[in-house]
């Protein structure tokens, strides 16, 4: 008969009217910006760069290797490197970035610096509420704006941050280790 | 000043009446580019006799992002994210084709539970973009919103499936040559088996809303058909094919990734109308739905990425490849050349939803211009792979 398939179609609209207020399923929307829906671990949004301690400079891991400067595809790091080295977190003197700036509005989140990098000085961060009145400077990330503690990584990111901490420890140990074996062995050879 | 009034009597037409004066004329139209229903920045020039289609020209371009020559000059690794934005509903297929291509070129192993993630982000990828175009295809023929909406509702559910093991929704950047960037985080495989065992109850929600419908029928039966002959030498793929009856599904036809361990159909429709491109949308969800459960069946721990693979300053031996995949939309191909450098020599897209959209005029001659919404939204384009 004609019109029953409008009717079975009428019925599945009722269905999922009625449903969106009883059903978990079909009952999806979220009132953001009151409601906030969980955001996964691994989202990302922009770069970071965390820092150890509480001297934004002196923690700095990053060396200014620009490595992710170079493979970057939309090329929207600027790094020039410091003239004068400082210690790392191993305690070995390195060059530090004396400009690092990322322009956000170029950046499209591809988390390739971070997987390039190969002293875990940049990470991905959350923040996606980015919405500034002016597009040139303030979408422009200085070293200042990036440098965030490494607590604000744990906060966000709990699982990769132990694991990155673990790894850094390990490779400071190790490099001590060396340190002392080397310290040893030199008076031997005098 | 006295040659312009000249022109302009010169140019006076007669005047409008109604009636048999306007007949045999040919009223130019142009669609687009922001018509809301050109499924993004696309622009046609319609010449109508009444409301009868006599001409159509499509005009291109209006997204062109120069695609092929960014990838000839960043990185093999680089042009992994910006094969994301080509077909933005389908990321993961992009990057499989992407990946695939230089896994090809390369004489790259990829690990099993690699491929078999694949799999299921390909498929989940083909559920999410056939659901949306059905959705967007009712909305295109006047259901407003409703269909669209659940449709959304199930894409969303996918979509955080995606964002949550990937990091991003849409742009998900996450495979690399030799395996996937990353492992599923705890409890997403559960998590994607309930997804996929709920999806049957939208789909015969789906089938009820479409499948009877008189409107629906009335608007797409015998609307756009294409030929087998037409298709297969006009280069159509995909979906669009299959519902010309030709049976052709690389997934079958080159057995990629590990597809020939999986049993499945291959949907055929009959007519080559948009009816049975919107009903070989319908039956391809369930096949995808079989292929999911037997990958969750299968799939076991294990290394992810091939180790041997460098990340940075990655040269692949001198030579070309050509690697394709079954996208949800036809056939996706990337074609490299190589000169042994870090940057591709030659970087070449098969956009499967450009060259499905050339038949449009075809397909569309002698339907009213109603149809003509319908027919494209039936080809199943998106204008970031269309332009590129
Ligand atoms: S962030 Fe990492 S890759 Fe980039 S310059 Fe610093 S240390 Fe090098
Ligand atoms: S996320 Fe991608 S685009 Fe953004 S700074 Fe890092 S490499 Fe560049």
């Amino acid at each position: 008969m004609i019109g029953t398939g409008i009717l079975k179609g009428m019925a599945v609209t009722a269905r999922n009217f009625v449903g969106s207020y009883f059903d978990e399923e079909r009952l999806t929307t979220v009132q953001y910006p009151e409601e906030r829906s969980p955001l996964p671990e691994n989202y990302r949004n922009f770069p970071f760069l965390p820092y150890d301690g509480e001297d934004p400079h002196a923690g700095l891991r990053c060396v200014a290797c620009k490595i992710c400067e170079k493979e970057c595809p939309p090329q929207c790091i600027y790094i020039v490197k410091s003239d004068d080295k400082k210690p790392d977190y191993m305690g070995k003197p390195q060059f530090y970035p004396k400009v690092f700036d990322i322009d956000i509005s170029v950046c499209m989140s591809c988390q390739i610096c971070v997987e390039v990098c190969p002293f875990e000085a940049i990470k991905m961060d959350k923040e996606f509420e980015l919405s500034k009145r002016e597009r040139f400077d303030q979408l422009l990330l200085r070293k200042e704006d990036l440098a965030k503690p490494n607590d604000y990584y744990h906060k966000i990111c709990p699982t990769d941050a132990t694991d990155v901490d673990a790894k850094l420890a390990a490779a400071a140990e190790a490099a001590a280790k060396k340190k002392a074996a080397t310290a040893a062995r030199a008076p031997a050879k005098d | 000043m006295s040659t312009t009034v000249e022109t302009l009597e010169a140019m006076e037409r007669p005047p409008v009446t109604m009636g048999s004066r306007l007949e045999g004329e040919l009223l130019e139209v142009s669609m687009g580019p922001q018509h809301p229903s050109t499924h993004g920045v696309f622009r046609m020039n319609v010449a109508l006799e009444g409301e009868i289609v006599r001409r159509l020209k499509p005009v291109f371009g209006y997204l062109h992002r120069n695609h092929e020559k960014i990838g000839e000059n960043t990185s093999y690794l680089g042009s992994m994210p910006y094969t994301d934005r080509l077909d933005y509903f389908c990321s993961m297929t992009n990057n499989w084709a992407y990946a695939l291509s230089v896994e090809k070129l390369a004489g790259i192993e990829v690990p099993e539970r690699a491929e078999y993630l694949r799999i299921i982000l390909a498929e989940l990828t083909r559920l999410q973009n056939h659901a949306s175009l059905l959705g967007f295809l009712l909305n295109d023929m006047g259901a407003w919103g409703t269909p669209l909406m659940y449709a959304f509702r199930e894409r969303e559910k996918i979509l955080d499936l995606f964002e949550s093991l990937s990091g991003s929704r849409m742009m998900c950047d996450y495979m690399r040559f030799g395996g996937c960037r990353c492992d599923t985080p705890p409890g997403w495989m559960e998590q994607a088996k309930k997804i996929v065992d709920r999806f049957p109850r939208f789909i015969d929600e789906l089938e009820q809303l479409v499948v009877g419908n008189e409107v629906v029928i009335g608007r797409t039966q015998n609307v756009g058909v294409l030929s087998p002959e037409l298709a297969i030498n006009a280069g159509i793929t995909g979906p669009m094919l299959r519902a010309c009856g030709v049976n052709y599904d690389i997934r079958k036809v080159d057995g990629y990734g590990f597809y020939p361990r999986f049993k499945f159909r291959v949907p055929l429709g009959d007519h080559g109308d948009t009816y049975d491109r919107l009903m070989i949308r319908v039956l391809e969800m369930p096949e995808s739905l079989s292929i999911l459960q037997q990958a969750f069946a299968q799939i076991k721990p294990g290394p992810i990425v091939n180790p041997k693979v460098k990340l940075r300053a990655f040269r692949p031996p001198v030579g070309e490849a050509y690697g394709r995949i079954e996208g949800p939309k036809g056939e996706l191909g990337f074609y490299l050349i190589s000169d042994g450098g870090p940057n591709p020599y030659r970087y070449r897209v098969r956009p499967p939803s450009f060259i499905n959209l050339t038949v449009l005029e075809d397909l569309c001659l002698g339907h009213t211009v109603a149809d003509v919404m319908v027919i494209l939204g039936s080809i199943d384009i998106v204008m970031g792979e269309v332009d590129r």
